[in-house]
């Protein structure tokens, strides 16, 4: 008993880290329509920044300054120069460019810092925490914890800002129609530069975290994929979803891990090992099927 | 001048029906048809067959199932690599397993058993759609790969699931040389984009490109959604089936399932973006243009590096190309969305015209 609250916290936990990359999508398909498939590119490019500033002799807080202004500045520029021109294409159109983004920036990034895998320490030990340990004989890393914490208050943060700020309500009514956004008088293009900056601060944050934990390397585009299925579960608009998401995605998947391969050895013999990779997509796509706009989506109402 | 189809009456039924209306078009279309079939083998060499000619016509296979989904169908996916692997796997057990089997049929057989699997995977279809099924086929793309890794009878028990295919025997010939592969993907290929080209022009094709613009309207209009999705996932599935069990038989002749990785199914999607989506043409152009981009990049980047005497490496060069690729997928999604086929079809008009521009 005491080994399966170990996998399910561990499973949350990890499940946190995971939502911290889906705030991002979440953040710029709830403020443009976009469904941004670069995310996980942004997080790598955030974390190397990170490393490369600090490679040049920055101390850490000069360079996470330096690495937010490298997104915002990238942030602005994707606007400016991919965005602004596909203003009422096709959202299908939107996502593709976005995966041409992705691949530009995993290009970029790494022939302006380097590419081989570096550490990222940002103060915080990996290790057990004691208490925990003597008490309840489960291991519970620290820096899972203040993973979560901070997981918690960006998405505190996130959702306050959307909910009551005037910038918030404008972001809410771009994603509502682009075109009654601007006729009203809400200016499209600084909203965007705003999302983007802020979708830049979400995957910096992220990346800082997975970079701190496993290494700043190529691996963490993939976070993005990681992301998707917590996305599709907690619903595309919705803050509280990626979390909530994140935490189903985490737990089932790291549950499944341990739980499912013995029991189709017994059936088929083999090793049935890495289940994680595609355990949250199918999980996902069996709930769409009961309910199509996930958790907390809103309900799209199709008409001709 | 010369390409103008003033004169050409249609007088029958038939002549308004065919393919290809307009005279000019038709002569284009079998002098292309005669180089590839008999210039081609005379006069290209091994490297070229081996290297670019058989990966293009399969890339270009592979494009055009995934033009039929997504370009005509509307269905964004992102498994189409998947796909291939399951035809691939398929075609090499039928082979395996079934005493005497012609070669042909177990190609047929693994293009058959792809559809059938996406059929499966475009189930989800029927209730999502946009970029939510594009995620559904990311599940494909991943769950299929890892069922071939981890269950050793679809790979004869082979250790992390690698394949030798068997030889390629075709009425008691043994296909070895690279020309001989090269002409039996290139009929292949050929018949099956006649096939794509007959089929969305048919009721069937009318009705993909109704549920592509919009779906709720197309079904007022009487188009029965289910039949018409999964008939598109299927073909879009046979024919990626039938490229991948052409890529493991007539290209690599060994693969492994990681082979078929996401990046694959992304260098398809690509390859219509850039070709043209909802364009048959467009899906050859999309191969040829993925395909030689990287090889030219190769012989240029460490020219030009040489010339202003910048030092170079090989990953730059791989960064460098991961990156053009990218900023090639904004550059034609902002300034042609409609890809190197609509380039195509705006300089035939401009020769209608020429030598008078208005």
């Amino acid at each position: 008993m005491n080994f399966f609250f170990e996998v399910l916290i561990g499973g949350l936990l990890s499940g946190v880290m995971y939502a911290l990359v889906a705030l991002g999508f979440v953040m710029i398909y709830k403020a443009s329509g976009v469904f941004n498939f670069a995310q996980g590119a942004m997080v790598y490019l955030a974390a190397l920044s990170v490393v490369g500033c600090m490679e040049k002799g920055a101390p850490l807080w000069l360079a996470v300054i330096l690495a937010f202004a490298i997104m915002t500045l990238f942030g602005i520029a994707t606007e400016k120069f991919v965005l602004r021109k596909l203003v009422n294409q096709p959202p299908i159109a939107l996502f593709m460019a976005t995966i041409g983004l992705a691949f530009f920036i995993e290009g970029l990034a790494p022939m302006i810092f380097g590419s081989e895998p570096r550490a990222l320490d940002i103060g915080i030990v990996d290790e057990p925490i004691e208490y925990i340990l003597e008490n309840f004989n489960m291991v519970i890393s620290r820096f899972d914890l203040v993973a979560a914490l901070v997981a918690s208050v960006l998405v505190a943060t996130l959702a306050l800002f959307f909910q009551y700020t005037r910038v918030g309500r404008a972001l809410r009514a771009v994603a509502d129609d682009h075109q009654a956004a601007l006729s009203i008088g809400i200016p499209l293009q600084n909203i965007w530069a705003i999302v983007w900056g802020v979708a830049g601060f979400v995957a910096l944050v992220a990346g800082m975290m997975w970079g701190a934990r496993n290494g700043v390397q190529f691996a963490l585009t993939f976070t993005a994929l990681k992301a998707l299925p917590v996305l599709i579960l907690g619903g595309f608009t919705s803050v509280p979803g990626a979390i909530v998401g994140g935490l189903i995605i985490g737990a089932s998947e790291k549950l499944a891990e341990i739980y499912i391969p013995p029991v189709m050895q017994d059936l088929f013999g083999g090793n049935f090992g890495g289940i994680e990779g595609w355990f949250p997509y199918i999980l996902a796509l069996l709930f769409l099927l009961v309910r199509p706009e996930g958790l907390f989506g809103e309900k799209h109402i199709d008409r001709v | 001048m010369l390409y103008r189809e003033a004169g050409q009456f249609k007088t029958t039924y038939a002549a308004d029906q065919q393919l290809f209306p307009i005279r000019q078009d038709r002569i284009g279309v079998i002098t292309l048809l005669l180089i590839a079939f008999i210039g081609v083998p005379l006069f290209a060499s091994e490297y070229w067959f081996s290297a670019i000619l058989i990966p293009f016509l399969i890339f270009a296979l592979a494009a055009l199932g995934l033009n039929i989904l997504t370009g005509y169908a509307g269905q964004l996916s992102l498994g189409s690599a998947a796909f291939m692997a399951v035809g691939a796997y398929a075609a090499y057990n039928f082979q395996l397993r079934v005493e005497g089997i012609p070669i042909l049929v177990s190609f047929l057989c693994g293009g058959l058993t792809a559809a059938a699997v996406g059929v499966l995977f475009g189930l989800p279809s029927l209730r999502i759609k946009g970029f939510y099924l594009a995620v559904a086929t990311l599940a494909a793309q991943f769950f299929i790969v890892w069922c071939l890794t981890k269950f050793p009878w679809l790979s004869n028990n082979s250790s992390s699931g690698v394949i030798s295919t068997q030889q390629l025997i075709i009425f008691g010939h043994e296909l070895k040389t690279p020309t001989e592969k090269y002409l039996l993907v290139l009929s292949i290929v050929v018949l099956l984009a006649l096939a794509a080209k007959n089929l969305v022009r048919s009721s069937t094709g009318r009705a993909w490109m109704a549920v592509r613009d919009m779906d709720v309207a197309a079904s007022v209009i009487g188009i029965k959604l289910m039949p018409t999705k999964l008939l598109a996932f299927a073909i879009s599935s046979f024919y990626c089936g039938v490229a991948g069990a052409l890529y493991a038989f007539c290209y690599l002749g060994s693969v492994e399932p990681d082979g078929f990785s996401l990046d694959m199914s992304f260098k398809i999607l690509f390859m219509i973006i850039i070709g043209g989506v909802g364009s048959i043409m467009g899906s050859f152009l999309g191969a040829a243009f993925i395909l030689l981009l990287p090889i030219l990049l190769d012989v240029l980047l460490p020219f030009f590096a040489g010339l202003f005497g910048l030092p170079f490496s090989s990953a730059t060069v791989s960064h460098i190309q991961i990156l053009v690729f990218g900023a090639l997928i904004m550059f034609f999604l902002i300034v042609e969305p409609h890809g190197l086929a609509r380039l195509w079809q705006i300089a035939k008009e401009k020769l209608r015209l020429w030598p008078f521009p208005h």
